[in-house]
């Protein structure tokens, strides 16, 4: 039994059929990726699992819980973070505040009105965003406007707002489009290092395959909406139906 | 001090010294000068600086952090309204029993309406906050008559009840009153050429408004605050962190409804009664203004707003012809009549064509509202204070 199990799932949009009958189970502590062509489903799939898209049908369990029908706060609560395929984050504040917010999210829980204090005041909360900017090697951005930021800054800002919440599954789409070389190989050891520290599981999207090769333990090749198979990296590579999907989608 | 840093605290107290100092500032001119129409010292004016100030105050809370616009905050300026008269009439003229009720009523009606509202966001929850708000005035007006005296307005009576106040003089109407401090008794200090207002009423209105404008710094600087301004910028964002947006909305709806009705109160208290159109939506879009002109979501703006619209409102509404005629009467006489017909238009009962130049100027230019206006004059002073510096050094 993993920790995520996702079992026939099937969503439509319209006449799409973006996600045909899939089936996906996510081992506790490891790092399994996601691959596949452009439109394959794979961001569809990760909006069913924090709630902002709900299948047609098909179940999905998450520590024993189903998912389904909760709100996509709730659904952070039960511990799954997520980074998006274009950065999220609050572009308005400063980089510090973004990793402060969801520091209290994970203390306080989905509200509280704390509306006297000031934010300084907070102390753990301020140490443990300024620890986890350390982590990510931001710290000299402390103070900058996050919308200024870099587009690779904005992923790792938005990758340490995710991780500072030390979520029990943390789904990665894309964490390292747009980054240069050097980041991207920052993000991985940045990973790595996460995932030898803590008791994290990771569902990770990619399309760079050094990235795949580097992190993940088990990676699922999606085609139009189905899982074609599920495999160790070793077995992967040369995989002739990992080649047909990739080429089929050349051809068409 | 007072919980915030050492910044906020002077700002803090730069506010209240000037607050306090109001009828000083706004009377510049001799009383008999000709310039003297433009002072704006006097205590109707300047309470009604202080409580639509706090009103946009809560106002901002709202808007400012959160960017949802509500168009039906004048529901609640007039539910306090209402309460505080019905205070007056039922208990006592001490207006403290008045401005409780009307937080307390006013609180309970926003949370009812934010409650619904919110479940919209952008044009949608400003259309629904308007309906509210209309659905109030037109109940105000008509249905709830034996509430609201509907057209007449609520009044004071001399038989009314005012079980806490005993038998009183049933000669004359009382006056609104705190311990026996009568909100209106005003105290006028000459100085030379000059006289100066002090009045009970500003005082009272101008604490009330620092305690919400100290209320509001830390809010600001909360983490609620904080959290509020994460709602205005992704709130998707905020979701996926686990936080649950919608309360945080409601209550920052239910806060600047809060203020609003507490303004309410404090206009009753000022004049004690209580109309429907107090609700009209343009009153809900007067605050809308001050916010945006002033600059919304910083903490001045507002109270600067809400003091720009009410000077425009009560200072060029009194200009008429006749003080045109005896501006330009340097003109021949042909251009004379030409150029004061043009400016007429401006004045007087066309002052909200001024305010409409005026507002339209400042949306384009300063889209950050007179705030950004002020500091961009601050910052263009320090640049040119540098310069010289840089320029200076050289020849040392
Ligand atoms: N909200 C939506 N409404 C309609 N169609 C959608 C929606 N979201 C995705 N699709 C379609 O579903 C298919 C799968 O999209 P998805 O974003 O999941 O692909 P992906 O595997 O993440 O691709 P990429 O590698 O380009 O990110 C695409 O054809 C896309 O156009
Ligand atoms: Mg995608």
């Amino acid at each position: 039994m993993g920790i995520l199990e996702v079992k026939g799932v099937n969503k439509r949009f319209g006449g799409l059929q973006a996600l045909g009958d899939v089936n996906l189970s996510v081992k506790e502590n490891t790092v399994h990726a996601i691959i596949g062509p452009n439109g394959a489903g794979k961001s569809t799939l990760l909006n069913c699992l924090v709630g902002k898209l709900i299948p047609d049908s098909g179940s999905v369990m998450f520590d024993g819980q189903s998912v389904l029908g909760r709100k996509p706060h709730e659904i952070n609560q039960m511990g799954i973070s997520r980074v998006f395929q274009t950065p999220e984050i609050f572009s308005d504040l400063s980089v510090i505040e973004n990793v402060m917010i969801p520091c209290f999210a994970k203390r306080d829980g989905a509200f509280r009105m704390h509306a006297i204090e000031t934010v300084e005041s907070e102390k753990d909360i301020v140490e443990m965003a300024e620890q986890m900017l350390l982590d990510v090697n931001m710290q000299d951005k402390r103070n900058m406007h996050a919308g200024s930021l870099s587009r690779g800054d904005k992923r790792r800002l938005e990758m340490a707002m995710c991780l500072v919440q030390n979520p029990k599954l943390l789904l990665l789409d894309e964490p390292t489009a747009g980054m240069a070389r050097a980041d991207t190989n920052n993000t991985i050891d940045l990973l790595k290092e996460i995932k030898d520290k803590r008791d994290i599981t990771m569902a990770i999207i990619e399309h760079d395959m050094h990235v795949v090769f580097s992190l993940a333990e088990r990676i699922t090749v999606l085609a139009q909406g189905t899982p074609l198979i599920e495999e160790t990296p070793e077995n992967i590579k040369g995989h002739p139906k990992v080649r047909e999907a990739y080429l089929g989608e050349a051809q068409v | 001090m007072f919980g915030l840093n050492q910044k906020d605290t002077k700002f803090l107290l730069i506010v209240v010294t000037l607050t306090l100092l109001t009828p000083f500032l706004l009377n510049p001119f001799p009383t008999d000068s000709a310039m003297a129409q433009f002072n704006a010292g006097y205590p109707a004016l300047m309470q009604r600086f202080a409580i639509y100030g706090l009103m946009a105050i809560g106002f901002n809370i709202l808007f400012g952090l959160t960017g949802y616009l509500s168009f039906g905050h004048a529901a609640f300026l007039g539910v306090g309204s209402y309460s505080a008269v019905w205070m007056f009439k039922l208990l006592s003229m001490n207006i403290l029993p008045a401005i409780i009720l009307a937080m307390i009523v006013s609180g309970l009606f926003a949370l009812a309406i934010g409650y619904i509202s919110l479940r919209r966001s952008g044009i949608y929850f400003s259309i629904l906050t308007l309906a509210f708000a209309e659905m109030s005035y037109r109940l105000a007006y008509s249905v709830l008559t034996p509430i609201t005296n509907g057209e007449t307005g609520l009044q004071l009576n001399l038989n009314d009840p005012r079980v806490l106040d005993g038998v009183a003089d049933t000669s004359s109407l009382p006056v609104p009153g705190l311990f026996g401090l009568k909100m209106n008794s005003t105290y006028t200090l000459d100085i030379g050429a000059w006289s100066f207002d002090f009045n009970v009423g500003f005082y009272v209105c101008a604490v009330i408004a620092i305690l919400g404008f100290y209320m509001s710094l830390r809010i600001f600087r909360s983490p609620f605050g904080m959290m509020l301004r994460a709602v205005k910028s992704n709130q998707q964002r905020m979701n996926y962190t686990g936080l649950n947006s919608r309360p945080y909305t409601l209550a920052a709806f239910v806060i600047s409804g809060i203020y609003a009705g507490l303004a309410g109160a404090l206009l009753a208290a000022m004049d004690p009664l209580a109309g429907a159109e107090r609700m009209q939506w343009t009153a809900s879009g007067e605050v809308v203004l001050m916010t945006i002109l002033g600059g919304a979501g910083t903490l001045m703006g507002p109270v600067l707003g809400a003091g720009f619209i009410k000077y425009c409102e009560n200072i060029f509404s009194k200009i008429n012809e006749t003080i045109l005629h005896s501006w330009f009467s340097f003109l021949p006489d042909s251009l004379e009549s030409v150029v004061v017909w043009f400016f007429a238009r401006f004045v007087g009962e066309g002052w909200h064509l001024t305010l409409g130049v005026l507002f339209m100027l400042i949306v384009i230019f300063l889209p950050g509202g007179l705030v950004e206006g002020g500091q961009r004059i601050a910052s263009w002073w320090k640049n040119r204070g540098k310069d010289e510096d840089s320029s200076n050094q050289p020849a040392e």
